[in-house]
């Protein structure tokens, strides 16, 4: 089954109430599809085609306001478009569920994956989940609206898949049987929703006396959401058999080098590691999952006993470097024995970084660890 | 007053609100909440009516009100009311006596929030949208909009020696909804409350999506005095510049036709805004109404 597919196939099993979306590659087949399973009634939901990816997330504001289950799909330059109703669903706790199809951001046009759009929203208050898999995909999208909505979370979730590597591949996918999944996913009930029985003011504005403590409510509020992430994540394993942690781990034990990848690259790395596993080198790779609420502890645990980390982002922040490789830094800095890090910008707008290239990128950071670099960090695969 | 027309005596839009005084908008919201009733939803814009009406911990709604942005309210309605569609029908919350209202003032509507509020309209959503149209970012400090009349003058089209000011006519936004082919248009001003009464009346009777704009006179953007914003809308209305006419089902009708259209020089002597305006300045604008009323009036004979 293509992943896309089988990601609006999982929002079918969550019996989503409103799905508000606009068509943009490397998602469309996502929104084609549900836009589909309602057209032949197998999925209740009202479907609105809006003529925007502003108005997608704007009307989820309104859909999931209102108390209906809510999801939408995007990616590059639709979250672009979308960037400031992003902010406000999760300022006004709104539990919409959101799959991102990571995509490289204009100019030139790309409609290739990398993870350029992801880094725009970084500081949106949403929780985001990176999957490697259709099966993660299909597991976290579920997990997702159970996150979302919990009485003790009630914030928006965000879901990144590749796009393309990952949206446009045809894989064995275990779609979850409906009746467990109404078992593992509760009946939306949001607290105060618009309703003319209860009336309700949603979105005042807040003078300066307010807004500050309505910023720490939030981010408490964000911070506190990752145990129940765990917890959830934890149920899910129990019923399905499949588990997810915020920081996944292969290979790491015993490591003096570590790669640190992010989404569906990291099964290329995984070769990559094995190779050079085979060839006796002591090399491990991981992966965050959980990219907000950040897993600061769950990092820290990981590379305890790691003398060099290898990056590779997705993404360039330009003019600073890595983001994931800056976040890496800023998380291990407070150690008292810190690994080098070297970061490597790689895999930009759809090009693809093979098994070999990940062990040639292991191997540059492993030299620059040990000799130094006259440069923060280095863009990988350059054709000069 | 007939039955029909006669208004709630209960307030919605509850007094304590921080409008300037003397303003017309904020009696324009009061006036169509006592139509409204409670069964409704609202979802407003950013402007002046978000900012006077909900500042953090006070409100002044007693119905369901939520604001998000400045750009988006017509999307925002369009969820409301796909979400209480989509929960009535699946048996979680009957929510099918409850109508969606969405309101911005004229920035947010003919400006900024157009993209949002054509496609609310061309998807059909049971929604009633109401524009608050003051005739410039009053909220920010009277900047133009596309609802700025030719030749007022506001901070972003001043008046000086090469400028005349705002230099484009008004954006004809309810002929754009027309054009949606929606089931109701209309124009009101709260200076005519019972035609006001009776159109939002029927905006919120009629199935499907209903677009009323509403000339809500702004004394401090307009520069006139505080205790006249009700007979400067008559005037707008009285001269032809701010025609009140519907279009139902495609079909257009004046509602209030004066015997003669009185000359708009008095209407825009009344206000400081067009200070600057010369006899030739007038003359344009009065050929201007003569013409925009004559096409109008062959719409409703039509």
């Amino acid at each position: 089954m293509e992943v896309s597919i089988a990601v609006s196939e999982a929002v079918k099993l969550a019996n989503a109430d409103v799905i508000a979306a606009y068509p943009i590659t490397p998602q469309t087949h996502i929104v084609e599809h549900l836009a589909e399973l309602v057209a032949q009634g197998e999925l209740d939901a009202e479907y609105v085609p809006v003529e925007s990816e502003h108005s997608a997330m704007s009307a989820c504001l309104g859909s999931s306001a209102a108390g209906a289950r809510t999801f939408t799909a995007t990616a590059g330059q639709g979250l672009e478009l979308m960037h400031e109703v992003v902010y406000v669903a999760s300022a006004m706790r709104l539990p919409i569920v959101m799959a991102v199809a990571n995509r490289a951001i204009s100019s030139p046009l790309s409609v290739w994956g990398d993870h350029s759009d992801v880094m725009s929203v970084r500081d949106t208050g949403w929780i985001q989940i990176f999957v490697e898999n259709g099966q993660e995909a299909v597991d976290n999208t579920i997990c997702a609206f159970r996150m979302a909505e919990d009485a003790r979370v009630i914030l928006p979730v965000m879901v990144h898949l590749d796009g393309l590597h990952l949206s446009h591949m045809v894989e064995p996918i275990l779609l979850p049987d409906q009746k467990e999944v109404d078992e593992f996913l509760p009946q939306f009930n949001y607290p105060l929703p618009l309703n003319p029985n209860k009336p309700v003011t949603m979105g005042a504005f807040a003078p300066p006396v307010v807004f500050t403590e309505a910023k720490w409510a939030q981010e408490m509020n964000l911070e506190k959401s990752k145990e129940v992430i765990l917890e959830i994540w934890k149920k899910f394993g129990d019923k399905f058999g499949r588990y997810y942690n915020p920081v996944e781990c292969y290979r790491c034990q015993d490591c003096d080098t570590l790669i640190m990848t992010m989404g569906s690259f990291s099964e290329t790395a995984m070769m990559a590691v094995d190779r050079m596993r085979e060839s006796g080198q002591k090399v491990g790779l991981f992966r965050i999952r959980l990219w907000r609420p950040f897993p600061y502890e769950e990092l820290r645990r990981t590379v305890k006993n790691a003398k060099t980390i290898v990056v590779l982002d997705r993404a360039i922040s330009l003019g600073m470097g890595g983001p994931a490789a800056s976040e890496l830094r800023n998380a291990l800095y407070p150690l008292e024995k810190r690994p080098k890090i070297v970061g490597f910008v790689g895999g930009l707008g759809g090009r693809d970084v093979s098994p070999t290239d990940f062990e040639t990128i292991i191997r540059r950071g492993m030299e620059i660890a040990a000799g130094g670099s006259n440069r923060e960090f280095e863009i990988y695969g350059v054709r000069e | 007053m007939s039955k029909q027309t006669t208004v709630d005596a209960k307030e919605r839009f509850a007094p304590g609100h921080r409008a300037c005084i003397g303003c017309a908008e904020a009696l324009a919201v009061r006036m169509v909440c006592k139509v409204l009733g409670d069964n409704v939803i609202i979802a407003n814009a950013t402007g002046c009516m978000e900012i006077v009406s909900s500042q953090m911990p006070f409100t002044s709604w007693t119905v369901p009100w939520i604001h998000t942005l400045f750009d988006n309210t017509a999307a925002v309605a369009s969820g409301i009311e796909s979400g209480l569609k989509a929960l009535t029908r699946k048996g979680v919350r009957d929510m099918s006596g409850f109508k969606v209202v969405a309101m911005g003032g004229d920035g947010a509507t003919l400006d900024i929030g157009l993209q949002a509020l054509s496609g609310a309209m061309e998807r059909g959503h049971n929604m009633l949208y109401i524009c608050f149209d003051n005739e410039a970012y009053m909220n920010t400090g009277i900047q133009r909009s596309s609802s700025t009349p030719y030749g007022a003058a506001t901070t972003t089209s001043p008046a000086g020696k090469a400028s005349i000011g705002q230099f484009t006519w008004k954006k004809n936004l309810p002929a754009i909804a027309a054009a949606h082919d929606i089931p109701y248009v209309a124009t009101a001003c709260p200076s005519y409350h019972r035609d006001l009464a009776m159109k939002v009346k029927k905006g919120m009777e009629v199935k499907g999506p209903a677009y009323i704009q509403i000339l809500s006179p702004c004394p401090t953007g307009w520069r006139c005095p505080t205790d006249n914003a009700v007979e400067v809308g008559r005037a707008a209305v009285q001269c032809g510049m701010f025609p009140l006419y519907e279009v139902e089902n495609g079909k257009y009708k004046i509602n209030v036709v004066p015997e003669s259209l009185k000359p708009v020089a008095e209407y825009l002597k009344s206000q400081g805004r067009f200070r600057h305006l010369s006899e030739t300045d007038i003359n344009k604008i009065q050929q201007k109404v003569n013409q925009n009323w004559g096409k109008l009036k062959e719409l409703a004979t039509n």
